[in-house]
């Protein structure tokens, strides 16, 4: 889909890549949106304890199910209002974004690394290996991640550890995927041709020249996968094999207002507003950094 | 092509028996099965008991080629919760999944392919713009929560539609909004692309210089060509669909594969469980053998390179 990039960018001959980029990043709108909320989302995760009005895990049964502010039986008390345990919404939101963000976070680095080592070596190496970890990948693609995430995790026990290591162990094909591909195109040019004419060892021409020529790849894969954990963690909770109570995630908090949406739809409302949005955000930024970095518009 | 088929359809069957190995280890190894069997407060000779039953107690070696010796003859065993046959079972649900993923696949489709187009052929426009924003919300919105929304407005707020079950045709329309809705980002980026590609090719001037009308170069030469990655993604997104309508079809308690699967799932019903990931990925792997058949089929340069 198009970009976000709101005026075509005409650049003085000369001009330093960096500066170049620096102007780029700047008159992306999308990306700023996306890095301003994701901004805002990692601040609420590390303050949560600071400005969460209420503790998360307070239960007040004479205050149940106290609408929000902007309803007409709202109180200042309880911003967002309580849930069905008569716990303060709003606080239960905030600290929801440190269960999240660590999911993707979380994730995002297990599945990245498995990733991006067996893509770097499968690309890298080509013949045999690339065909083995072909033959990884192409299994792995065939076992429906959500059924066996949901089978696993209901067999061991979820907990939000367990969560993290079945997501990070299953999702990691994506990025091998790309990287394979991307080390295919970056092994074929001729500073690596180059740096092995000077004898430089394997893996110094992997790290030292192939990966840093597919960052900006592996960072657009890292985002969308993050986006991904955080879904299918919501998706895994929701169904009740996630995250457990009373523990405030975003996906569990769904759930358990589910019985009251016909009369409380904002419980339900809320937290599945806070996922989007922030799902919104990590996709922005992964699409604005494809944008800027892509080799087309550096010229 | 006979070549490539042959090749692609060995590599299918060893990717079959490589995951109906995982599908069996994973599930036997993360728990004790025998202490599922029994449920909970069960006393240890009971475990012990059943374990012997059930020749839990053989090597696992043996326990999966027992497996897999009686699936390939159709028989997954009994089911531990709904005390029934697990076939039977499965064959009874999948009817109403494969429905599913029809209609969903048929509604991406039926958004994606004319949005996608008049993106393509007015970039920057509103259309295109309609666009983004579309896919944009169609990434970042959870499915479950999506549904939940529709069921309010729909069912609830307008009483249009039934709020779950699986009765009636009524009773698919939101579960189909929803999955395709789920998957036509997907589809309109490719169509979008697809089309931006072919429209700037070669052949395309010429037609244009022709004289040929612009919708009859739009429809009958561009489109024609932008479809044939479309074809092969809709029949991988199949194969997606049958494993991942299981949060839908559980928010909809449409009584489908995905269902079953849940359902076995939170109530330790093993051979279902087992039964379901291996068909899923047995599906999933068969529809992409397809893909790729189709794929050389409509374009000789896969085959040949």
């Amino acid at each position: 889909m198009s970009d976000l990039v709101a005026v075509p960018l005409i650049d003085a001959p000369g001009t330093l890549p960096r500066t170049l980029l620096r102007r780029r990043v700047l008159a992306h709108k999308g990306l700023l949106i996306g890095v301003g909320l994701l901004t805002l989302a990692t601040f609420i995760a590390l303050l949560a304890p600071l400005i969460a009005p209420h503790d998360p895990y307070a239960q007040d049964l004479a205050h149940r199910l106290i609408p929000p502010i902007w309803q007409e039986k709202g109180a200042w008390a309880h911003v967002l209002g309580t849930d069905n345990l008569g716990r303060d919404y709003l606080s239960r939101v905030l600290y929801g974004a440190r269960i999240s963000l660590l999911i993707g976070l979380a994730v995002m680095v297990i599945s990245g690394l498995i990733g991006t080592i067996l893509g770097l070596t499968a690309g890298y190496f080509g013949g045999r290996i690339d065909m083995a970890i072909t033959f990884i990948t192409t299994v792995r693609l065939a076992m429906p991640v959500i059924l066996v995430a949901l089978a696993v995790v209901a067999t061991i026990g979820s907990s939000l550890l367990v969560v993290i290591l079945v997501l990070g162990l299953l999702r990691w094909d994506r990025f091998a995927i790309v990287i394979r591909a991307a080390t295919q195109q970056v092994r074929a040019l001729d500073y690596v041709t180059a740096a092995q004419a000077t004898g430089a060892s394997t893996l110094r021409i992997i790290f030292g020249e192939c990966f840093p020529n597919i960052l900006p790849q592996l960072v657009v894969i890292a985002t969308v996968e993050a986006a991904n954990a955080i879904l299918l963690e919501a998706a895994l909770s929701f169904l009740g094999l996630g995250i457990q109570p009373p523990l405030p995630s975003w996906g569990l908090m769904i759930a358990e207002a589910k019985q009251y949406m016909f009369f409380s739809f904002w419980l339900i409302a809320i937290p599945g507003t806070a996922l989007a949005l922030l799902v919104f955000a990590i996709n922005m930024v992964g699409d604005g950094i494809r944008d800027v970095t892509a080799p087309a518009g550096r010229m | 092509m006979l070549a490539f088929t042959l090749k692609r359809l060995g590599l299918a069957v060893v990717v079959a028996i490589t995951v109906s190995v995982l599908a069996f280890l994973l599930l036997r190894i993360s728990g004790d099965t025998a202490t599922a069997l029994a449920g909970e407060g069960a006393r240890v000779e009971d475990i012990e008991n059943i374990r012997r039953l059930y020749g839990l107690d053989r090597p696992l070696m043996v326990q999966y080629l027992d497996w897999l010796g009686k699936m390939l003859r159709g028989d997954f065993g009994q089911s531990l919760y709904f005390k029934s046959d697990v076939t039977a079972l499965v064959f009874d649900k999948l009817p109403t999944t494969l429905w599913l993923a029809v209609f969903s696949l048929l509604f991406a489709l039926a958004i994606s392919v004319p949005l996608g187009v008049l993106a393509a052929v007015h970039p920057n426009s509103w259309v295109d713009r309609l666009c983004l924003l579309l896919a944009v919300c169609g990434q970042a919105l959870p499915n479950f929560f999506f549904a939940l929304v529709l069921i309010m407005v729909f069912a609830v707020m307008l009483q249009a539609l039934p709020v779950s079950g699986s009765n009636t045709w009524a009773h698919f329309v939101l579960p189909t909004i929803t999955l395709g809705y789920y998957v036509a980002p997907a589809f309109m980026r490719l169509v979008r692309a697809g089309m931006i590609d072919v429209l700037a090719s070669d052949y395309i001037r010429t037609a244009r210089a022709k004289g040929l009308s612009g919708p009859s170069i739009i429809l009958k030469h561009a489109l024609r060509n932008a479809l044939v990655p479309i074809v092969a993604l809709t029949v991988v997104q199949l194969g997606f669909l049958l494993g991942g309508s299981v949060v839908i079809e559980t928010v909809f308690a449409l009584d489908g594969l995905g269902y079953l699967a849940y359902q076995s799932i939170s109530h330790q019903d093993l051979p279902v469980t087992q039964a379901v990931v291996t068909l899923v990925s047995f599906f999933y792997v068969g529809l992409t053998l397809a893909a790729d058949l189709l794929n050389a089929w409509l374009d000789p340069r896969i085959r040949v390179g």
